[in-house]
This record gives structure tokens, C-alpha cells and sequence, in this order.
């Protein structure tokens, strides 16, 4: 079983430093869409969803798999030892590859207006971070608005993340990956289709 | 003189460790102290820093000594700091100090008790008179009549009273403890997280606090109930054996308080506790914990908050000598940016107000 | 170094702090609360912004360091050191030469670039710890966004001075939501904050609290419509390089009351001076 998993950064210190400034920029930046690069991913993870999950869980990570992410959990457990958590609420962070984790966010904490940062992060695997529809993203991070192009979420996005944004400091923050590429949506963004 | 920009905080520092070096080691014609000297001789020390330092290792508390030139907050501080880089490998099973191997264990409420009192290694009833005997080489002392003391023998006393019903119980809990050396501090602070921090506390600051309680900035009537010093075993319980494994000693201060409760709507007249538990022979400081723990139970027991000592906010963010130090030492930097903005700014405000 | 990871900081700690820049930066100016470590340089002395720079750098990065805008003050000095010593990472002098800048208590002059982070070290991030010390009720308040307090205090500093009093660490508003502390930079350098293209990043290690603002994000510092926001500098220009736009140190030449204004930002200075601008003295040492 263990020998059947494939490894995890070639260099787990540089590879993990590498991988958390393309995140920090993406999460800094949003609209902005980064290649990250180093991992063989296991099925049916893409290369920049097992890369997010190694640079930034650990065990001290509540993790929620959706069930289509399930598959991965013996590499994740090994590469991390993040602990599975059956009870989205409880979890630090999310890996969905199927877009129904947007309906009300399966309880994911939004976290408290005094302490927002106890919300949950979900890193949500999409088909296409190149293709797809375009969503016009406003707010901090942005000099002028940015578009992004989406395939892989919800028809009604602009609807479901209206709704996330507006319970603000509280929220949840999305990673979008799709093949090796990152893009983020951190609560403070105000987005509508383009 | 023309002004030219200052140049040579490189050159500074490396002539300041250079002069640092030569200042720690001394008159040369005088031996080198050796770690294993420190280790031996100044144990009190040594307990403090290991303590304050929140490592137990006295070989490393002693070297901390030496590099310190004694500076016991700058020794605790190297400790740390060495302390956060090393990994966790496991945690232990709480250790029992019922079961503790006594060197020392006296009761101030029981004239006789099972197990009696020992006096052990104490200072307590030296007369403090320089002894200029020690000026000199000395002699072996001869040795010390010690008896083994029976730990079956030794209950706490506190559970000695608790018997009767007359002492509040205190129950173990399963849920985890909290580590503020992993999370940081957050409020309402539960009692195992204010034990930690006063554990890890300045002993300084702890003893001024416990004594201000005694003065009535926070009225109790605290009895110490026990306070017992020895050894105790560590366990752990590792996860793939799925028993408890003794993976060394450690020498451990408790002292338990008892303090009169006078009673609420729904607890009947009764003794409560405060709490004090360190590093090696630190009767002082577990002393003094354990008055500070039973001021800061204030609000839980139903009594009005209204002394320094019952502030856990208070308290908890000013104990830690390793964070006043810094702080309070910070100030000899460079502020020359914030003085001239202040300083700019007293003079518009002058200028205008003649104006 | 030997005995060492990277950068000091083990990975599991690196990590728990890179958690809490992500959650900084998508809450600007809430201060995340981090499992600040103990390091070996003391509270109080940048060890928020050295966590938070090991947190980020990697073998690539260019590494300024300064303190109180220069980089030659002692303790700028034993920062970059311990980077040098620890990360092996190139350093440099040069504003625009480095990917990452650690500062105490100033901002560049340059106006930094999107491709540039700027750790700021801070001593007490709850801008509201004069009016209030307990860190229960700051949190409550800025949970409810109620900053009535900082509002009373600036205008009971108008009623009193005919003015707001406050010099340096000038509170502000970040992206119209939290009231945060800019760190103990003097309010000239306030106006850089506001729609900076680099990320700014702050480390408080003592009081163990992280906050971010990104770019281009809207950074108010707090005033009156009657009252509006000045920042101060000495009324004069650079004795070296004669800038008339720049942060000044006033140095004491003599005990008769002379008096020396340069340049706080040294790279600045030595800039301008290389690029031939030329300042009183200099123009007075050329004449003798």
C-alpha cells in the first residue's frame, strides 16, 4: 500500500517555500494565475491541488474531503498526517473536487467576527483555470477590477460567493487549482460574472 | 567637523562580542569554571533557569549559567531558545506526585501526619551569617543523615482533607491540556493554561504577585497545606506499545494551598485550593504560584475581581520574563525615527500655539 | 547552519505561520493571532518580523534589512546576519535590489514594486492599547468594528492642541473595515501604505499577532474633514543630498545648538548623492 503512493516535493524545504509564495501571491493577488510545479500528484488530485495540500497541511490540520477527494486520503495522510475529519465543521481546511461543496459550504466554519480567521480555507479543484467563464473580481489585492476565467464552478457562483462575501470579516477563502495552476478568492473579494 | 554618515555597525557588534568574551571568562590566572562545577554547586540556580526555561536538562541549564556570566533571565532565555528548535516526540502521561521519592515534605496544618514532616536540604532555619569558612578551600561536609522516606507512606495532604469532604475535589480531566509555547494566549484562560504560564513565570514577578494577596489586594486566608520536593518518574505511553514506558526522573517542587471558602448559593462553606508546581528545589516559586493560581480562581468562585493578583489578564500577559526583558530592554535601540516625529511635532505644536 | 533547517525555523512551524499570512492577507488588517516561537534574538526586537521573513524567504530571494531607515544601525545589522548565517540568502543595501525588505520603524522612500514584499517588525499591534489594555475588550471592539474610542481621543487631542498629537505608529483604517497599527513608523511615511503595488506584512512576535494589507489596497489614516491628515517632517532639506522630499534624522553637530538634517533612508541618500545632487554641506565642503 505505501509503496504504491507516489512521493511527495523532490526538495520538501525548497519545493513547500516555492509552492506558499505562489499561494501568498495568488491569495494577495486575486485574479492573478499561477503555475506550480514539483509534485507527481496522485489520482485524482491535479499537480497544483497536492501541492497547496503538502506546503500547507499538517498535523496540527483538520482536514474535509469531499467524497469525489477521497481517494487521495492515504497519500495525503502519509505526506501530511493531517487528521480526516468527518465533521466539516471541525475541519481547518477543505479538498473538494466537485463543485457541490459550494451548497452552504457543508457547515465549513465561516469563523466569528472576532476571530475570522477560524474559518475554514477550501481548495477546490476546478477543470480549467484558462478556460471557462469569466468573473469579474473587485477589492483589495486589485488596482482596477480583474477578470478570472473559470471552468468547474457552479452556474450561480456570483450568487453563492455574493453571499460568502457579505458575512465579511467572517468567510470562507477558496484556492481554485486546476492542472498545475493556482488561482485564490480570499473573502474580501466582491466578484460578479463578467 | 563635517557630519559624515554613520558607518561601522558591523565592526561594533563583533569589537562588542570580542570584549564580551573576554569579560565572561575573567582574570585567567584564576581556573575556568568548568559546566559540571555549576551544575553541582549552584543547583538553586540551575532549578530557576531551568524552570524559567521551560526545559529540564541541568547540564544544558548550567552551560546557559556560564555562557550567562550568572545572568540567571539571560541564561532562561538561552534555554528557550534552544528548547523551541528541538522536535516533540511524544507526551508524557501526568506525572504522580503522590508517588513522588520525598527529599522534603512539610505541612503547616497538621502538627503530625502520616509520613511525618521532613525538613530535608532547607535553608529555612539557617541563621543567615555569612560563612567565612567557605572563603577558603573546604572540606568534604560529612555526610548528611538521610533516611529513605516510605512514598506509600507520604500521602498529600490535601487528600488527607479531602477525605472529609471539607476540601473541594479536584478531578482529573481528558481534555488535552493547553501549550502556550504552540498557541498563543486567549481568553477566558482555563486554569491548566494560567498554571502553565506561572510555572513558566519570572519567579520575581510571581512572588511580588502572591505577596500582594497577602496584603489584601485580593483577600484570601491561605494555609499551606503541603509542600512536598523530590523525585518523580515521567511515563510515556507510546502509541504502538499501548503501555506506559519510565523514561526518566525529574525533580518537581508542589506546593498545594488551602484557603477558606466561605460558600455560595449551591457549594457549602469549604476549603479551597491554590496550586504550585516547578522545576526542581523552587519552594519559593511554588509557593508563591500557588497563591496567584487561587487569586485568579476569583471570578470562578464567585468572588469579586478587584485585586492585580485576580486579573488573569493581567497577570498572564506580564509573568513571562523572557518577553518583559525583551520588551523592556528594546528600548535601548534606535528610536531616533519616533523621537524626531515627536519631536517635529512638539515644535508645530509650540509654534501654533504662539502663534 | 549547521544543527539547523533553513532559515532556523523548523518546517512545522514555518507552515503554521504561513497559515496565518494567508488568513492576514485575505482579512487585511486583522491581526491573526500565530504560535509565535521563541527566538534567539530577544522579544521586543524584531523577532515577529524575522519569523515572518523565515516564514516567506526562499535560496532566491535578495534580503534589505533596515532599521530606522538605515542599513548600518546595529540591530538591522544582526538581523541580516542571522538571515545571512541561516538562509545563506544574498543581501543587499540597494531598495531596489531586494525581493524582500525587513524594516523597523520606516518605509523606503523608493516606492517599492509589485514584485516586492515588505516585512514590517512591530512592537504592539492593538492600535487601541493606550486607550484600552485589555486585549479581551480591543478584540470585542474590533470584532464590532466600534473604534468610538480612537474617534474621542483624536478629537479630545483637537479640543486640547487645536490638533491631533500623534507623531509616529498614526492609527489607520484598512480597506474601510479595521483599524490598524502601521508599526512606530512616523506618520510622513503613512501616505506609502495607501495603495502600496508591494505586500506588506507584519510580525509581532511578543504580543504574537501577524496581519497583512495587500496591494493596492486602500490604507486611511484616521482625521477630521475640519482636521485633515498632516503628516510632519523637519521644515528642511538634506544636508548631504539636499532632497526636500525625504524623512530626516536631525543630528547634533556641537553643543552650541547646531544642527544636521539628513536623510533617514541611507540608500536614498547615497543615491541621490551618486547621481550628483548635492546637499548644503556638500556644497560647503567644495568650497573649502
Amino acid at each position: 500500500m505505501m509503496s504504491a503512493l507516489t512521493p511527495g516535493f523532490a526538495e520538501p524545504v525548497s519545493g513547500a517555500q516555492a509552492c506558499f509564495r505562489l499561494v501568498l501571491d495568488a491569495m494577495a493577488r486575486p485574479g492573478q494565475v499561477h503555475a506550480l510545479g514539483g509534485v507527481a500528484a496522485p489520482a485524482p488530485l491535479c499537480d497544483a491541488a497536492a501541492a497547496v495540500v503538502l506546503t500547507l497541511l499538517d498535523h496540527e490540520t483538520p482536514l474535509w474531503l469531499d467524497p469525489e477527494a477521497e481517494a487521495a486520503k492515504a497519500w495525503i495522510a502519509f505526506h501530511t498526517g493531517a487528521p480526516i475529519t468527518v465533521d466539516p465543521a471541525r475541519s481547518m481546511f477543505a479538498l473538494a473536487l466537485s463543485q457541490s461543496v459550494m451548497e452552504s459550504w457543508h457547515g465549513l466554519p465561516p469563523g466569528t467576527d472576532e476571530a475570522p480567521e477560524t474559518s475554514a480555507t477550501v481548495i477546490l479543484q476546478v477543470v480549467s483555470l484558462t478556460t471557462g467563464t469569466d468573473f469579474v473580481l473587485e477589492g483589495p489585492g486589485m488596482r482596477a477590477p480583474e477578470t478570472l476565467t473559470v471552468d468547474g464552478l457552479p452556474p450561480d457562483f456570483a450568487a453563492i460567493w455574493r453571499r460568502n462575501h457579505a458575512q465579511y470579516p467572517r468567510g470562507i477563502d477558496l484556492i481554485l487549482c486546476a492542472g498545475n495552476q493556482i488561482a485564490a478568492l480570499p473573502r474580501s473579494v466582491a466578484v460578479r460574472k463578467g | 567637523m563635517a557630519y559624515v554618515a554613520v558607518k561601522g555597525g558591523e565592526q561594533a557588534i563583533d569589537a562588542a562580542h570580542a570584549w564580551l568574551a573576554e569579560e565572561r571568562r575573567g582574570d585567567t590566572s584564576s581556573p575556568a569554571l568548568s559546566v559540571a562545577q555549576i551544575q553541582d554547586q549552584l543547583g538553586r540556580s540551575v532549578d530557576r533557569v531551568m524552570a524559567e526555561g521551560s526545559l529540564y536538562d541541568r547540564q544544558l541549564a548550567a552551560l546557559a549559567i556560564k555562557q550567562a556570566q550568572g545572568d540567571l533571565i539571560e541564561a532562561a532565555f538561552l534555554l528557550r531558545a534552544y528548547r523551541t528548535t528541538l522536535p516533540r516526540f511524544a507526551h508524557s502521561k501526568p506525572v504522580e506526585t503522590a508517588a513522588m521519592t520525598i527529599e522534603r515534605r512539610i505541612s503547616a496544618i497538621f502538627k503530625d501526619l502520616p509520613g511525618g514532616q521532613v525538613l530535608g536540604p532547607t535553608y529555612d532555619y539557617t541563621h543567615r551569617l555569612l560563612d567565612f569558612g567557605l572563603l577558603e578551600d573546604e572540606a568534604p561536609p560529612s555526610g548528611a543523615l538521610t533516611a529513605e522516606a516510605d512514598a506509600a507512606a507520604m500521602p498529600r495532604v490535601p487528600d488527607i482533607l479531602g477525605q472529609e469532604g471539607l476540601l473541594e475535589p479536584d478531578l482529573a480531566s481528558d481534555r488535552e491540556p493547553g501549550d502556550l509555547t504552540r498557541e498563543p494566549l486567549s481568553f477566558p484562560a482555563e486554569r491548566d493554561v494560567r498554571l502553565q504560564a506561572l510555572a513558566r513565570g519570572d519567579e520575581g514577578f510571581v512572588l511580588g504577585m502572591g505577596y500582594s494577596t497577602q496584603r489584601g489586594y485580593g483577600s484570601s486566608h491561605p494555609f499551606a497545606g503541603e509542600i512536598r520536593m523530590g523525585e518523580v518518574s515521567v511515563e510515556i505511553e507510546p502509541a504502538e506499545l499501548g503501555f506506559a514506558i519510565d523514561i526518566g526522573d525529574l525533580v518537581l517542587t508542589e506546593c498545594q494551598m488551602v484557603t477558606r471558602f466561605k460558600g455560595s448559593k449551591t457549594v457549602p462553606p469549604q476549603f479551597t485550593r491554590g496550586y504550585g508546581l516547578v522545576f526542581g528545589f523552587g519552594e519559593r516559586k511554588a509557593m508563591a504560584m500557588a497563591l496567584v493560581d487561587r487569586a485568579m480562581r476569583a471570578e470562578e468562585l464567585g468572588e469579586d475581581v478587584t485585586a492585580p493578583a485576580q486579573d488573569v489578564e493581567f497577570v498572564l500577559y506580564h509573568s513571562d520574563n523572557i518577553e518583559a526583558t525583551g520588551f523592556v530592554e528594546h528600548l535601548k535601540l534606535p528610536h531616533y525615527v519616533d523621537f524626531q516625529s515627536e519631536l517635529q511635532n512638539v515644535r508645530r505644536m509650540r509654534a501654533e500655539a504662539e502663534a | 547552519m549547521k544543527g539547523y533547517n533553513f532559515a532556523y525555523l523548523d518546517e512545522q512551524t514555518k507552515r503554521m505561520i504561513r497559515r496565518a499570512l494567508l488568513k492576514a492577507v485575505a482579512i487585511p488588517g486583522h491581526q491573526v493571532p500565530f504560535g509565535s516561537r521563541e527566538m534567539p534574538l530577544p522579544y521586543g526586537w524584531g523577532t515577529g518580523g524575522i519569523q515572518v521573513t523565515a516564514a516567506i524567504l526562499g535560496a532566491d530571494d535578495v534580503l534589505k534589512v533596515i532599521d530606522q531607515g538605515a542599513d548600518d544601525t546595529t540591530n538591522a545589522v544582526s538581523i541580516r546576519r542571522f538571515f545571512a548565517r541561516t538562509a545563506g540568502v544574498r543581501t543587499t543595501t540597494a531598495t531596489a535590489e531586494a525581493t524582500v525588505l525587513q524594516t523597523r520603524h520606516r518605509i523606503p522612500e523608493k516606492t517599492l514594486r509589485e514584485d516586492q514584499i515588505i516585512v514590517y517588525q512591530v512592537p504592539q499591534p492593538e492600535p487601541l492599547w493606550r486607550l484600552e489594555p485589555s486585549r479581551v475588550e480591543t478584540t470585542r471592539m474590533h470584532g464590532l468594528a466600534d473604534y468610538g474610542l480612537m474617534h474621542v481621543k483624536l478629537y479630545e487631542d483637537i479640543a486640547r492642541y487645536g490638533q491631533i498629537s500623534i507623531a509616529y505608529d498614526y492609527p489607520v483604517m484598512v480597506n474601510e473595515r479595521y483599524l490598524m497599527s502601521p508599526s512606530p513608523i512616523p506618520a510622513f511615511d503613512n501616505p506609502k501604505m495607501d495603495m502600496m503595488p508591494a505586500l506588506q506584512l507584519f510580525g509581532a512576535g511578543r504580543e504574537k499577532r501577524i496581519y497583512a494589507i495587500p496591494p493596492w489596497t486602500r490604507v486611511r489614516s484616521l482625521d477630521f474633514d475640519d482636521h485633515p491628515f498632516r503628516p510632519i517632517n523637519a521644515a528642511h532639506p538634506c544636508g548631504l543630498c539636499g532632497a526636500t522630499d525625504a524623512y530626516l534624522d536631525e543630528v547634533v553637530t556641537d553643543d552650541r545648538g547646531g544642527r544636521l538634517f539628513v536623510c533617514s533612508d541611507t540608500d536614498h541618500c547615497a543615491d541621490r548623492r551618486a547621481a550628483g545632487h548635492v546637499g548644503a554641506q556638500g556644497l560647503r565642503e567644495a568650497a573649502e
